[in-house]
């Protein structure tokens, strides 16, 4: 298996202005702070984590639709950090994004064909190609070609994401960031898309970065997971691995936050106290020590790096990994 | 440990079905255009922009004189059956040039503020989207605009340009550019964070088609509210223009023209300014009464 996509302690800062005139010091909000992994061609690398830890915005950073304030994005083993203009708008072809919001991501004034072979248009596909083209991708996602003249407003949040998944097809990408790409649908009406986008990978060979909060998603369509916590990736490994024997207290925590489809299975949850600590403020050493339980003086100073937990591969940011994997 | 929910294990084309299965496709005009005319001051706002194009329109067919033919005898006739509206101090009917005023009127409207939407639209538009240095030349350039009131620049413009009708249309163009490109700009900045102006992005569009394709056309809504509502500022402003005779010339049946002319005789022969001063109002209420009435359909907090 080779390596499609690497990132090497990527960073996006967002700049907060300073209140008063007199204020100097620059802050920040640091919404993805030195976040490092590689997904291969043909998995599904899983990005888990609570709101506002960042997921998304690494996704965006990845397509270049938000400049990374540093580290590096390889693509195809090419390092495409730098690329903009013309570059960049080639790379686009490769690179594909699924919205979370099936309602904003379909321009209300275009129909649904319009919206389908734009990309193609733009990269400059004849007229019955791309008539072809449409017709095929409305075949795999599950729609008819009547609807090709329909508005978005006139299909439901499912129907949306279906077109969606077609435009972000149009033009055979390597790569698809799907950004939360089924919690704006109903429980029922996820199923169908997951496992369409599970039958596209197949047909078209495609490599996903799924970003999502929902656990149970994630481990249905993922072949490795990565946790975030606050801007930083706190646990990264094979999906069976790493939900059968999380290492570090977040992934933990959160694991134990899944509901049970049975009642009468009692287990022990993890809660964990507190709110997410703000972004452009946050804290010293290990980012989660304000909410772990196993917090020690260490933990307050030294931010823990990544490190090989598993003879599988799997990996943990904790200066505790053995103690609290005895105690899961 | 719970795997994703498998309620639903129809395929995915049997569901879903509900919403599409009636083949009436409605689109958001149409929704805006039946709240409009459910609206009892835009409906009579439409009615009287309705009458005011088919007498433009057929105007030779409504007249019953010709609107420049003298008859120096039948000075100041008051209205009577044989001039409806009675004669001005040419012996003119007046009737007849009001009929003919409609085309004039209109063509101000229609021109003056095409000028205007077109120059406000692009720099409204240009402003919003490509913000920082661009944003702050464009809309300082607007707030000097803004700073002269309105009629007074409209007259330095003419006076500028020399006194016509053409040269009217355009000064009242320029003046009402501003309005534009600050609703423009507005409706930019808010419609260019929406995710699908993201997605459009992604797809690899260049600027100039996000701009013009993505962009502008979800701006529609509020530009279409103020253009016809500039309508009616328009025919007033250049009535006024006129009236100080800097803008239709004799004979040319411009209603401004026409007040202006007769107001010598206001005492005598009142039916000589009111008549044309009726018309005004008449279509000015009528532009007024109907933006209202769309801004009101068009918002979409309304929208169930």
């Amino acid at each position: 298996m080779s390596t499609l996509l690497e990132v090497n302690n990527l960073k996006k800062h967002f700049p907060i202005k300073g209140s008063s005139l007199f204020e100097k010091q620059d802050r920040a909000v640091k919404a993805v702070d030195g976040v490092s992994f590689h997904v291969n061609k043909g998995e599904t690398l899983g990005l888990v984590g609570e709101s506002g830890c960042g997921k998304s915005t690494t996704g965006r950073a990845i397509l270049k639709l938000l400049e990374p304030t540093s580290g590096q994005i390889r693509f195809k083993g090419e390092d495409i950090t730098g690329y903009h203009g013309e570059k960049l708008r080639k790379l686009r072809r490769d690179m594909q994004l699924i919205f979370q919001d099936p309602y904003a991501s379909l321009n209300p004034r275009k129909t649904i064909e319009q919206i389908i072979t734009e990309p193609m248009k733009i990269f400059g596909m004849p007229k019955v190609e791309r008539r072809q083209k449409l017709d095929r991708l409305l075949e795999v996602v599950g729609l008819s070609s009547y609807h090709k003249q329909r508005y978005p407003h006139e299909f439901s949040g499912g129907q949306r994401q279906r077109v969606g998944i077609a435009r972000s097809l149009a033009l055979d990408p390597e790569l698809v960031i799907c950004d939360e790409p089924v919690s704006a649908l109903d429980v029922s009406i996820q199923a169908q898309v997951i496992n369409l986008m599970e039958e596209l990978q197949e047909e078209f060979q495609l490599t996903y970065l799924f970003i999502a909060h929902d656990l149970s998603v994630v481990h249905h369509i993922s072949d490795r997971v990565a946790v975030m916590y606050l801007g930083q990736i706190v646990e990264i490994g094979d999906v069976e691995e790493l939900y059968a024997n999380p290492k570090h207290p977040y992934t933990q925590a959160l694991l134990s936050a899944i509901p049970e489809a049975d009642p009468k299975i009692s287990r022990e949850r993890i809660t964990i106290k507190g709110d997410l600590p703000s972004p452009s403020n946050p804290p010293e050493g290990c980012k989660f020590h304000t909410r772990c339980p196993y917090a020690e003086e260490i933990c307050r100073k030294v931010n823990p790096v990544l490190k090989q937990v598993s003879p599988e591969g799997q990996q943990a940011a904790c200066h505790f990994v053995k103690e609290v994997a005895l105690e899961y | 440990m719970a795997a994703i929910p498998q309620t639903s294990p129809t395929p995915p084309e049997v569901p879903e079905q509900k919403t599409t299965a009636t083949p009436k496709s409605s689109s958001l005009w149409l929704d805006a255009f039946s709240r409009l005319i459910r609206s009892k001051t835009s409906f009579i706002g439409l009615l009287i922009i309705l009458l005011l194009l088919v007498v433009a329109a057929m105007a030779p067919v409504v007249a019953t004189h010709d609107p420049t033919d003298q008859q120096l005898l039948d000075r100041y006739l008051a209205p009577s059956g044989d001039h409806w509206l009675g004669t001005d101090e040419l012996g003119r009917d007046i009737y007849s040039r009001i009929v003919y005023g409609t085309r004039i009127s209109i063509q101000i409207g229609l021109i003056a503020v095409g000028i205007s939407a077109v120059i406000g639209i692009l720099l409204g538009g240009i402003a919003g989207y490509f913000g920082r240095w661009i944003d702050q030349i464009i809309m300082r350039v607007i707030d000097i605009l803004m700073a002269f009131p309105s009629i007074l620049l409209a007259i330095a413009l003419v006076a500028v340009l020399g006194a016509s009708l053409t040269n009217a249309m355009i000064a009242i163009g320029i003046v009402g550019v501003p309005q534009f490109a600050r609703i423009v700009r507005s409706t930019v900045l808010s419609v260019k964070e929406t995710e699908y102006i993201e997605a459009a992005r992604a797809i690899g569009a260049k600027n100039n088609r996000i701009l013009f394709q993505h962009v502008l056309p979800n701006c529609l809504a509020p530009i279409i509210v103020q253009a016809t509502l500039s309508i009616g500022t328009a025919i007033l402003d250049a009535a006024g223009l006129s009236f100080l005779g800097l803008g239709a010339q004799p004979p040319s049946p411009e209603w401004g023209a026409m007040l202006s002319d007769g107001r010598a005789a206001l005492q005598t022969a009142p039916w000589v300014v009111a008549f044309p001063g009726l018309a005004i109002f008449l279509v000015v209420l009528g532009f007024n009464l109907f933006g209202d009435g769309l801004r009101d359909a068009l918002d979409p907090r309304l929208k169930q």
